[in-house]
């Protein structure tokens, strides 16, 4: 990239030696963004942003913390009563996790219609997932800090998913907690990894954004951009756009930090832990609930013991996130064209809600009939349904570009369907 | 094209069904594990709702109630007496001082080593008649009568729970099978519980002349323990109302930005369309105009 | 119809001639390349005076949210209120006889209590200000003159002086010294020879009766 030529003296100077203004402009103005994203776009950014708010809240949260067994329950409810303000950086913390969840399963489900893991936009996908992994990593540290009966047993069931290793399970364990229960070793090493972690996640999502920017953002269409016809500056159209979003969420935040802060915690967290006391249900934060079906609704598989089957299937569930982009063998990126995927995809977001509602419930009877089914047909849609729908189904005619169904009074000419391919192969809509 | 689309919006229907069954409370859980156990019925609490505000003089008599009826066993260790300058009246510095002093914390080392009791201060959290978990289990058949700073908190519906544990005891019915040292509780989970209905007509003594009946004793010392779970409420509502309007007036604001912004480019998307509409009809009737080029 | 036909278009393989049909839809997206009609976009477009206002008040407004936003933070590394409740301290004077000194820790630090002797007195009271480095006449330095109270900190560079023991070096003025540095300070808390720039300051304290002092 050749630097720009700056107007203002001190500006050239330090574009010459670090070309930030340069690569600014080169961002905001001559990288182009598909004139045609809609508000599904928006949370993206919503969740980068998210990520500061919760990396900033952490880090003041965490100059009154004490990652100690004795006093760690005491120090948050210090923070939550005589730190000046304390109770609004910790709701902010607390409600933010949850936010952030949110946010990220509508990102990842936007990307799930819109065939955002295709071709060429694998490594996004991939790193995507990456992150998603680290959040839930972090979060289940975070939740533990706090110590409370929910933290000190959502530590021990989590940790105990270990022994399930055939051999040195029990060993893998003790080695998680450094002792023989989740003690005080266990949290010091949650304390550091949960401060660590966001850190990790940030590198991560520098990583999204590089490979996001080599390939560009997909669209609802799912049709590449041909030409500048089809671009818009990411400044200020998207900026803007973003903003807008990003307001409604803010809204939708501080409702929620404010008036309702405690409307997803369960309980029993507001008990100090107690390791010779189990809570009567161990549930684990909603975001979790699907995977939490999934662990408990496998059965005895052969030679494999429920235990070990439950957490292979309960890894595997988001694992198998990673094979997206070669398991769905249509070229086809958009739901949209995709009349079969479409009605699957709403399949499985129902299925998903109902694995969310089987983790609430007692794995008994009824309920674990249907985590059984929902978490059979979760797997079905990915490793069967999937690559069929790419072999059976028939899309519907893809426009052009982004521009023909506007340019074009309808999709199908009178002159016959135009499938044209990119006349330039590679066009980057540069001028 | 049709039918595709009412399947969708079938679908798109049954998920916001399952999503709101899967959000709302499972109830059907805890009923099914209860048995028996009625529905907690709802209260009118003065701090209930956005715009609720705590009553102080429930307050106070609630404090007198927790004083007189309940910190005989459970601690309110995460209440500072400096705290309950919030109840108001009667709760001036000087006050505060006077009642801290009647409790002796265990301090120290002195000079020589040695801990000593001296008086509480208003610094110190509310002094726990017993000095550890341990001793209050101990004390009380093994059953630790937990800490009170945050038990509406601590359970589900927490303030009308507590309201209703409070007046639900009463003489088992013929059918309730009743744990010898338990104590039947319309309300507790499984509808008993270790600890005894200790409230009475009259136990406590109010100075503004209210009658202290049972609910009245158990409406006030709930007030009381809503507010020691959740101090910061009514500052955390009103700065809330500020910022909800602010954020929401701010997305307007942006939101019209957005739409004067994109106007421009709906503008030249128009324009462009009818140019291509134009050239597409040229195109159709190639005997009318030339071939574009 | 091919079976490419059911998913994405094939890409035209290099060196083959466009069809006429084609050729034709390239040229309908080359004439829009000249009209950029997306990507074209100015200040001195119509309407800029509408956005503008619109553009700066939201940012104006965006900016000061943020700044409410951040104060809270800010805020929370303040003293918090365990912290505040303790910043001031009361002290029972009835056990410190006469010649004896306490120390209690204030806010952190350590206040000096002396119970002055009627010789301790006399000695700060007959001093020549002009002699000192830091002229403060003994009497605005007490509240009473047989009770002294300091926050035993050095002001050179923090350190705590000795003298709070009878078997502690005084210092060449009976009252303090200072061993990192060699300051001495008299029985007023003065500082006399060494480095020091300030006598030891005076915490604010009253007395609440004859026998308790507040400090703070």
């Amino acid at each position: 990239m050749a630097t720009r030529r700056w107007k203002n003296g001190f500006v050239r100077w330090i574009d010459a030696r670090f070309p930030i203004f340069t690569a600014t402009h080169h961002q905001l103005y001559e990288y182009p963004m598909p004139g045609n994203l809609n508000y599904w776009w928006n949370f993206g950014s919503i969740a980068g942003i998210i990520l500061v708010v919760m990396i900033f809240s952490g880090i003041f949260l965490a100059m009154q913390y004490q990652p100690n067994t004795a006093e760690a329950f005491d120090s948050v409810e210090r923070i939550m009563r005589d730190v000046n303000y304390g109770w609004l950086m910790r709701y902010i913390h607390q409600t933010g996790s949850s936010l952030f969840f949110a946010i990220v399963y509508i990102h990842i489900f936007r990307g799930f219609y819109y065939g955002s893991y295709k071709s060429p936009r694998e490594i996004t996908w991939l790193t995507g997932c990456l992150i998603f992994f680290a959040m839930m990593a972090t979060a289940f540290m975070g939740y533990v800090l706090v110590w409370g009966q929910m933290s000190f047993w959502a530590a021990t069931v989590i940790t105990n998913l270990f022994t399930a290793v055939p051999g040195i399970g029990e060993s893998i364990t003790t080695w998680l907690w450094g002792g023989y229960a989740v003690a005080n070793p266990t949290l010091n090493r949650f304390f550091a990894l949960h401060y660590l972690l966001p850190f990790v996640i940030f590198a991560i999502v520098a990583l999204h954004l590089v490979a996001l920017h080599t390939t560009h953002s997909n669209n609802p269409l799912g049709v590449d951009m041909k030409g500048p016809q089809d671009t818009i500056p990411f400044h200020p159209y998207y900026t803007v756009k973003d903003l807008v979003g990003l307001g409604a969420f803010a809204t939708l935040f501080a409702i929620m930090v404010f008036f309702a802060p405690d409307a997803l915690s369960e309980p029993d967290n507001f008990i100090p832990a107690d390791p010779l006391v189990t809570p009567e249900h161990i549930v684990p934060e909603w975001y979790f609930l699907p995977f939490y079906a999934i662990l408990r609704a496998v059965p005895d598989i052969g030679p494999i013991p429920a235990k070990l089957a439950g957490v292979i299937a309960m890894f595997g569930a988001t694992l198998i996130w990673f094979l997206v982009p070669w398991l769905d063998r249509s070229k086809v990126r958009s739901a949209k064209f995709r009349p079969l995927y479409q009605v699957f995809f709403w399949v499985l977001v129902v299925n998903c809600l109902v694995l969310g509602w089987c983790g609430k419930q007692l794995p008994e009877g009824v309920f674990l009939t249907i985590s059984r089914i929902a978490t059979g047909y979760y797997f079905f849609h990915f490793i069967v349904l999937l690559p069929l729908l790419g072999i059976f189904e028939r899309p519907r005619p893809l426009p052009y570009s982004i521009s023909a169904p506007i340019l074009t009074p309808s999709p199908v000419s009178p002159a016959g369907r135009l499938e044209l391919a990119p006349a330039a192969a590679g066009d980057e809509a540069r001028p | 094209m049709t039918a595709s689309m009412r399947l969708r919006a079938a679908i798109v229907a049954v998920a916001l069904v399952v999503l709101v069954v899967v959000a709302a409370p499972d109830r059907a859980a805890t009923a099914a594990e209860d048995g028996a156990r009625p529905p907690i019925p709802q209260q009118l609490w003065s701090f209930a709702g956005i715009l609720g505000k705590y009553d102080d003089a429930a307050l106070r008599r609630g404090f007198l109630v927790y004083m007189d009826a309940c910190s005989g066993c459970h601690s309110l260790r995460h209440v500072a007496y400096r705290d309950l300058s919030a109840l108001g009246v009667g709760f001036g510095p000087e006050d505060i001082k006077a009642l801290a002093a009647q409790f002796k914390v265990e301090d120290g080392p002195d000079e020589e080593g040695k801990m000593f009791r001296r008086p509480a201060l208003p610094a110190d959290r509310i002094v726990s008649r017993f000095p550890n978990k341990q001793a209050a289990q101990h004390a009380n058949r093994g059953m630790y009568p937990p800490d009170l700073s945050l038990i509406t908190k601590a359970r589900r519906d927490g303030t009308n729970y507590l309201f209703a544990f409070l007046t639900g005891f009463e003489e088992p019915p013929a059918d309730a099978e009743v744990t010898p040292g338990m104590h039947y509780n319309r309300y507790a989970p499984g509808q008993q519980t270790g600890m005894e209905g200790v409230l009475s007509e009259d136990l406590v003594e109010y100075d503004d002349g209210t009658q202290a009946s049972v609910p009245q004793m158990a409406s006030d010392v709930t007030s009381f323990l809503a507010w020691a779970a959740d101090p910061h409420r009514e500052i955390r509502h009103s700065i809330g109302v500020r910022v909800v309007i602010f954020l929401l007036l701010l997305t307007l604001m942006l939101y019209a930005l957005k739409r004067e912004v994109w106007a421009h480019l709906h503008e030249r998307k128009e324009e462009a369309a009818a140019a291509a509409r134009a050239r597409n009809e040229d195109r159709d009737h190639p005997d009318q105009a030339e071939m574009p080029h | 119809m091919d079976t490419a036909d059911k998913h994405a278009p094939d890409p035209i393989p290099k060196g083959r001639p466009l069809t006429a049909l084609e050729e034709a839809e390239r040229a309908r997206v080359q004439a829009l390349l000249d009209t950029r009609y997306m990507a074209d976009l100015g200040p001195a477009d119509a309407g800029w005076g509408r956005r503008q206002f619109l553009f700066l008040t939201s940012v104006a407004t965006a900016f000061a949210g943020l700044n409410f936003f951040v104060w809270p933070f800010i805020d929370s590394l303040n003293p918090a209120a365990d912290v505040q409740a303790l910043a001031s301290v009361e002290v029972d004077l009835t056990p410190i006889k006469v010649g004896q000194s306490i120390t209690v820790v204030w806010r952190g630090k350590p206040i000096f209590i002396r119970h002055r002797t009627e010789a301790e007195i006399a000695a700060a009271r007959s001093v020549d200000l002009s002699q000192l480095p830091d002229p403060q006449p003994d009497a605005a330095r007490t509240l009473k003159p047989e009770w002294l109270v300091v926050v035993g900190v050095c002001n050179h560079l923090g350190c705590i002086p000795r003298g709070q023991r009878p078997t502690d070096p005084h210092g060449a003025y009976a009252g303090w010294f200072c061993p990192c540095h060699g300051s001495h300070f008299d029985t007023s808390g003065r500082i006399r020879k060494g480095p020091a720039p300030n006598n030891l300051a005076v915490p604010q304290y009253t007395f609440i009766d004859d026998e308790h002092i507040r400090i703070g």
